[in-house]
């Protein structure tokens, strides 16, 4: 980890991607750093937060207010870098648009990582690319951890030179990608700021400046366009020994497109492209134009291969253009789907050693199956740590009330693992804080106003985390107080942000002055509160019955230090 | 070596996976390899199952081990093997800790089921006691990764030097825990014969 910080010029360190990005901002001398942890985004916080080096570092309470805060580093002038998830750019996105209309002052880099097959994302399989589109961010997306690095200064540049933040996209297999980098210098500005300068007319967004802030944005990307023809991040590579046939690649599946090549020992023309908005309309269309075939090697939503569909029109409608005809759009890319891609555009076969003796391309163990076999191979679920006080909260509701009557709310946390074996406790489950609204709005549904025969009958426990609790939780508290349903809220306030990696929150006892989850209960108006330390079963027993059969929201906090909080 | 060096490991969370994955991508750049790796973090790996990639040679692009092409597959524990099968060829090895983790509420499979879906596709299969001889002489089986790959590099399983190994060991493990390690290695050298 010292490593990160090591001022030798030239020397290569193996960084993972995340640890990449930070090195990055630190060498292109970052000011400002704000976040909110999320899988696969956590360790650039992390890493931020344990070398905290000669600039400011915070984690936020959710990734609106991350990038707020930085939104206003940046209007004071310092070099700034927002890192989060895919689903924190969901968050943020309202604070994100009006922020491409004002421009930077400072530079700045919104670093969003997506997952795509959701290894460590509960919700959705988002395409953060499809959100940068909306906002008109300029996008660039690394492939391996020197091009996090080098990517990042790039678009601290970009964001200098155009005033306009610019965001990086990884995705899981960028972002836990480890690889040598090759070091350059540490910049170090230091925490020098001036003062915030009046200019309402730069950082007011109102009508009717509004739609002439729009125009100098498409003016702004118009001129990023001509600086992306121009970007080496965006390059064709030579030596091809058939010309008729291309790929186009971006991110991760650029590699993967390499890696068929080398293995059907295939020379062909690859545009790779690093920019993804704005595309580099002309060289795409200049690789394409002599071309039979083009092959559009990208994962999930075809963004870049419908824009390559559409410019092909204007230079070569002949063209055959093949993608998503080829590859999935669920789930993310595997090197051999794309190998098995470029060897049916090309009519190639599969030579490849020990071939014969493999069962058949395509076959994973996804399924459980071994072909030629009835056996099953036993899944092995994620599990709550042994000691976990979750265990003893899931236990005490069991115990309290009969399980199949009770409906149970779930959110964003370790203690989403009540919808798996042993628990099955989690009858929904949707994105960070929404256990809460969804809980009233299905009290609200099944009560007197709707439902006749059970009305008011069905109860509901939700489980929100103390860091969820902070993040989203609150105004969907309030809603419940304010609009009069009754769902029991358990807070798991196990006093730290443990599923992304133990990192702090508000309420944690390690936060100096830390704020109370229970004042803020309070205050919200609730009155049938308790804070209870799970292992005092029969108390918490006998509350969870209590509640239940309260006419207003009743919220326990099960207060026990995660067995990693020391 | 070929072009490249292939390995996968599996094995369940909080095995020190990753450990492993920093030492090999370590060892690999001391001798002037290329290498890339790749690792997943976040709840499913807690307790769950756990599969990481380690490649290196002169110029590697994917930091995931296509399918059929893993040179050596390091098992940490035996169940998790069979998830492992499509990454393996005739040629592979698998290099087994002979330990089972039980699964909450399913019987575990069979040793002898697990070796014959194995055999299905490699008859390179090397079975070591690697976490009853670590519990034995240590009192902790947590090192029994670390005899694994040791024990590899001393039988010319991976193709880096042992002493690359043990300088990487020295490198990514913490300093209080170095001694130990250094000890599995040592131990590993003496080597258990394979098992079948």
């Amino acid at each position: 980890m010292e490593e990160i910080l090591f001022n030798k010029p030239g020397e290569k360190i193996i960084f993972l991607g995340n640890e990449a990005i930070v090195r990055g901002a630190l060498e292109a001398g970052v000011q400002f750093v704000s976040t909110y942890p999320g899988t696969p985004a956590s360790e650039i916080g992390d890493t931020f937060y344990k070398i905290k080096n000669n600039f400011y570092f915070e984690f936020s309470t959710n990734e609106k207010v991350a990038l707020e805060a930085g939104v206003g580093a940046s209007f004071s002038g310092l070099k700034t870098l927002v890192a989060m998830k895919n689903f924190g750019l969901n968050v943020a996105l309202d604070s994100l648009l009006p922020f491409l209309y004002t421009g930077t002052k400072g530079p700045t880099v919104i670093v969003v990582a997506d997952d795509p097959s959701c290894h460590s994302s509960a919700q959705s399989e988002e395409n953060s690319r499809g959100l940068a589109l909306t906002a008109h961010i300029p996008t660039l997306e690394p492939a391996d951890p020197q091009e996090c690095k080098d990517f990042v200064k790039l678009a601290f540049k970009i964001s200098e030179k155009f005033k306009i933040p610019v965001m990086i996209r990884t995705t899981t297999r960028v972002a836990h990608q480890r690889a040598p980098v090759k070091l350059e210098k540490i910049t170090r500005p230091g925490l020098v700021t001036d003062k915030f300068v009046k200019e309402p007319k730069r950082f007011v967004t109102m009508p009717p400046r509004v739609l002439e802030m729009k125009k100098e944005l498409l003016e702004k990307i118009k001129e990023i366009e001509k600086f992306s023809e121009k970007s080496k991040i965006n390059n064709s590579s030579g030596m091809a020994s058939r010309r008729e046939i291309g790929v186009i690649a971006s991110g991760i599946s650029y590699l993967y497109a390499m890696e068929a090549l080398k293995e059907l020992d295939l020379k062909l023309p690859v545009l790779k492209i690093g920019f993804f908005y704005p595309l580099p309309e002309e060289k795409i269309k200049n690789f394409v134009k002599k071309l039979k075939k083009v092959l559009v090697v990208e994962e999930l939503e075809p963004y870049l291969e419908k824009e390559v569909e559409r410019l092909v029109k204007e230079v070569n409608c002949k063209l055959e253009v093949s993608g998503k005809n080829l590859l999935p759009e669920i789930g993310e890319l595997k090197p051999e789907q794309v190998t098995l891609a470029i060897a049916k555009v090309t009519n190639s076969k599969l030579q490849i050693p020990n071939y014969k003796s493999r069962f058949h391309r395509g076959f994973s163990t996804e399924s459980g199956q071994i072909p030629n076999s009835k056996f099953q191979i036993p899944k092995r679920f994620p599990q709550l740590c042994p000691g976990c006080p979750y265990w003893l909260v899931f236990s005490a509701v069991k115990k309290a009330v009969n399980e199949t009557e009770v409906i149970f709310g779930g959110d964003i946390g370790c203690y989403m693992l009540a919808g798996l074996p042993p628990h099955f406790i989690q009858d929904y489950l949707s994105c960070m804080g929404s256990s809460i609204g969804i809980a009233h709005g299905i009290k609200k549904a099944t009560g007197p106003a709707f439902a006749k025969a059970s009305a008011g009958k069905q109860k509901l426990i939700t489980f929100i985390g103390d860091s969820t609790f902070f993040h989203a939780g609150i105004p969907a508290l309030i809603n419940t107080v304010f609009n009069k349903s009754n769902p029991l809220i358990i807070v798991m306030d196990n006093q730290t942000t443990a599923m992304t990696g133990h990192q702090p929150h508000p309420g944690a006892p390690a936060v100096p002055n830390g704020i109370k989850i229970e004042n803020i209960v309070r205050a919200c108006g609730v009155k049938n509160l308790k804070i209870i330390d799970p292992v005092n079963q029969k108390e918490f027993i006998q509350t969870v019955k209590e509640f239940l059969n309260k006419n207003e929201v009743s919220v326990i906090i099960a207060r026990h230090p995660c067995i990693f909080v020391k | 070596m070929k072009r490249e060096f292939n390995i996968v490991i599996v094995g369940t969370g909080g095995q020190g996976l990753i450990t492993l994955l920093q030492i090999i991508a370590e060892a690999a750049v001391t001798e002037g390899y290329d290498v890339k790796t790749s690792e997943l973090h976040g709840l499913s790996q807690r307790g769950g199952s756990v599969e990481v990639h380690i490649r290196f040679g002169k110029k590697i692009y994917s930091p995931l081990v296509p399918q059929g092409e893993a040179d050596l597959i390091l098992g940490l524990e035996m169940q998790e093997c069979l998830n492992a099968v499509h990454f393996s060829n005739s040629k592979t090895t698998f290099l087994i800790n002979k330990y089972i983790v039980p699964i909450p509420l399913q019987k575990s499979v069979p040793e002898k089921i697990i070796l014959e879906n194995l055999k299905k596709f490699t008859g390179n299969i090397i079975l070591i006691p690697a976490a009853e001889i670590c519990q034995k002489e240590f009192g902790t089986n947590v090192v029994s990764g670390i005899y694994l790959l040791s024990f590899a590099s001393f039988k010319n399983l991976i193709p880096l030097k042992s002493n690359s190994i043990i300088k990487a060991v020295k490198k990514i493990v913490p300093k209080k825990y170095f001694e130990l390690n250094q000890k599995t290695f040592e131990l590993a050298k003496k080597g258990g014969e394979p098992a079948n």
